[in-house]
């Protein structure tokens, strides 16, 4: 064995280092130790076993609220006002509250948000300091905890500066508050998706820059700025917290006006009443009520995963 | 002379294209003024926040020490002659947060791990937006489900080594809660994060016959580290900022424990609940609720900017 294919003579060190190299290749082809593929067996089965826990407390807690709830969920729950018979209580004003609210969200934060994210995306250059600020500002905004902006809606909007009172307005443009970081984060990335060369093809045209925006960039991004606004709204919708400072607080058994002050409730905030009384009758009431707020987010949601499907641009 | 004038500036000169647009555009400007003010609005939202917490919080500090609000253990604001130490409610805080780290760390950088190095493509396409539908629940959802169904569970299978099971309102059953909650904040950046290593590394670490688990946690782990990291920051600062599911379900107890059974007070569920009643402008009572909303800020926005300078990295690196 001490000649080489071509016959010649090899040292005895190359012999053995060419040895060792096909020692060590053999070995890593070859199956590899029973340890390790038990090892990677228990480890798969960690992962799968925490996917599976995440996926069956979400349907853990949507299905428990819906076995609670299903005795009063029914068309009396939805058209009965509030009352104070759990009997008879039912949600009508705290949803028309609750619509009325988003109105003024989305009266609020469309053209606010919108115009920010515009000014971002297309105009800002990015070098200036104050528009890094401004980004850096968005991104901590939207982070805030949501009782932060009930402190601030309390402080300036109810009273303060604003002083508007307890009214659903001053709930309204809380919740707007809340959400427009998320506004601005989404339709900006429907305006980034819209390539460079719609906007360049425009000016080269000899469109101005708001023309091009206007009738180019704006009418393209629409579906994925429509279906971030959807998505803020999903999430004005089911907040709580920050309600609770401004007002939504009231024992209401009537429907809710824009500037009254005579108070207003909310889907959520009412849910959170009857969740903190202790008779079952409540705990029931609140479930069914849980499954009435699901529903219209899932039908929020899904309404806004169709759009996007159905309208949205490849470019 | 006279004719370099015309020439520079003049439409007569042959030759010359005038580059600059026909009319000052006072309108563009205006429009690109109206959007700036839009997003500056942003800025003057924060501010808003800021000069909202600082005036009564100062005033607070009028009456009461910052050592003694900051390091006192003894939190009864609503008493008339009350004490207004904060550790208890920051306990209250802590406690629920780790409880929720708990059950949300495993799960969630579990969940990860399969959905970036495990599943396949169209698992994947499921598995993810469906655990950012949970990220979507009401968290109003979340505080009946551990009243509801979390406490009555965790009191009958209560561990005796652990001390007394929990009563109605418990850190611990507001803490699993709001793990759930928090599950998908970890996974989805954590996701985008192990997404995001080069599939160079992977391949290089397989060659050399490392098995699957070895890849995901020598390699892909350590690359991934800074996104995991701030996934993990932003999900404790929602925790801590969460309201509903401590107001509900850990109670309203200012208790300085960490004990999973005890009922506890939460910062922001002493906000919540204190400033739903109606409090007077100018009481003592009515600032604690901006001091302890300060503290609440200033925490939060400390973990915030640490999540994007970590995040910021990641995408520094790899992309």
């Amino acid at each position: 064995m001490s000649s080489a294919p071509g016959g010649g003579w090899v040292p005895k060190r190359t012999e053995i280092a060419v040895a060792g190299a096909a020692a060590a290749t053999a070995a890593s082809l070859e199956r590899p130790p029973r340890s390790d593929a038990v090892k990677g067996g228990v480890f798969k089965a960690a992962l799968l076993f925490g996917v599976g826990l995440a996926l069956a407390g979400m349907v853990w807690l949507i299905a428990d609220a819906f076995i609670e709830g299903r005795s009063r969920l029914g068309l009396d729950l939805i058209f009965d006002r509030g009352s104070g018979d759990p009997e008879k209580a039912g949600l009508w004003s705290a949803l028309l509250g609750s619509v009325y609210l988003m109105v003024g969200v989305i009266a609020t934060v469309v053209p606010l948000g919108l115009g920010a994210a515009i000014y971002l995306e297309e105009y800002a250059q990015k070098e200036r300091w104050w528009n890094r600020l401004i980004e850096i500002n968005v991104q901590n905004l939207a982070a805030v905890p949501s009782i932060v902006y009930g402190i601030l809606g309390l402080a300036f909007i109810v009273r303060g500066p604003a002083d508007l009172g307890f009214i659903l307005i001053a709930g309204s443009i809380t919740l707007a508050l809340l959400v427009l970081p998320t506004v601005i984060l989404a339709a900006r990335e429907a305006l980034r998706a819209v390539p460079p060369s719609i906007r360049e093809g425009s000016l080269a045209l000899g469109a101005t820059q708001w023309q091009a925006i206007r009738r180019q960039v704006l009418p393209a991004a629409v579906p994925g700025i429509v279906t971030g606004i959807i998505l803020a709204i999903s999430r004005a919708i089911g907040e709580t917290a920050p309600l609770l400072l401004v007002g939504a607080t009231v024992f209401v058994t009537f429907d809710p006006t824009f500037f009254s002050d005579d108070g207003y409730t909310a889907l959520p905030v009412q849910i959170f009443q009857w969740v903190t009384r202790p008779q079952d009758e409540y705990r029931v009431l609140a479930a069914a009520a849980i499954i009435v707020l699901l529903g219209l987010l899932l039908a929020m949601n899904s309404f806004a995963i169709w759009l996007r499907n159905r309208y949205e641009q490849r470019w | 002379m006279e004719a370099r004038d015309t020439a520079l500036t003049g439409p007569a000169a042959p030759g010359r294209l005038r580059l600059e647009a026909p009319s000052p555009r006072y309108g563009e400007k205006a429009i690109k003024g109206l959007l700036a003010a839009c997003a500056g609005a942003s800025i003057a939202i924060t501010v808003a926040i800021v000069v909202a917490l600082i005036g009564p919080t100062l005033e607070f500090f009028q009456e009461v020490a910052v050592t003694d609000f900051l390091f006192g253990t003894e939190f009864t604001p609503l008493f008339n002659d009350g004490e207004f130490g904060v550790l208890p409610i920051v306990a209250g805080t802590f406690s629920v947060t780790f409880w929720g780290l708990v059950v949300a760390l495993p799960v969630g950088l579990g969940s990860a791990i399969y959905l970036s190095e495990y599943a396949s493509r169209r698992v994947r396409n499921v598995v993810k937006p469906t655990l950012e539908v949970l990220a979507g629940i009401p968290t109003v959802a979340f505080g009946f489900f551990a009243l509801n169904t979390i406490t009555p569970i965790l009191r009958d299978n209560w561990p005796g080594f652990l001390g007394d099971p929990p009563g109605i309102f418990s850190a611990g059953a507001a803490g699993v809660a709001l793990g759930l909650m928090i599950v998908p904040i970890i996974a989805s950046i954590s996701e985008d994060a192990m997404s995001a290593v080069p599939h160079g590394l992977r391949e290089g670490a397989y060659a050399l016959g490392a098995t699957k688990m070895r890849v995901a946690l020598r390699v892909v782990i350590p690359a991934a580290l800074s996104g995991i990291v701030a996934s993990i920051v932003l999900a404790i600062s929602r925790a801590v900022g969460e309201t509903m599911i401590v107001l509900i379900a850990a109670g309203s107890t200012p208790n300085f424990t960490f004990n999973p059974a005890e009922s506890i007070q939460a910062m922001t569920a002493f906000i919540g609940t204190t400033a739903t009643g109606d409090v007077p402008t100018g009481s003592i009572k009515y600032q604690t609720i901006f001091a302890v909303g300060t503290l609440l800020f200033a925490m939060t926005l400390l973990m915030n900017f640490i999540s994007i300078r970590l995040v910021r990295k990641y995408r520094e690196v790899y992309e």
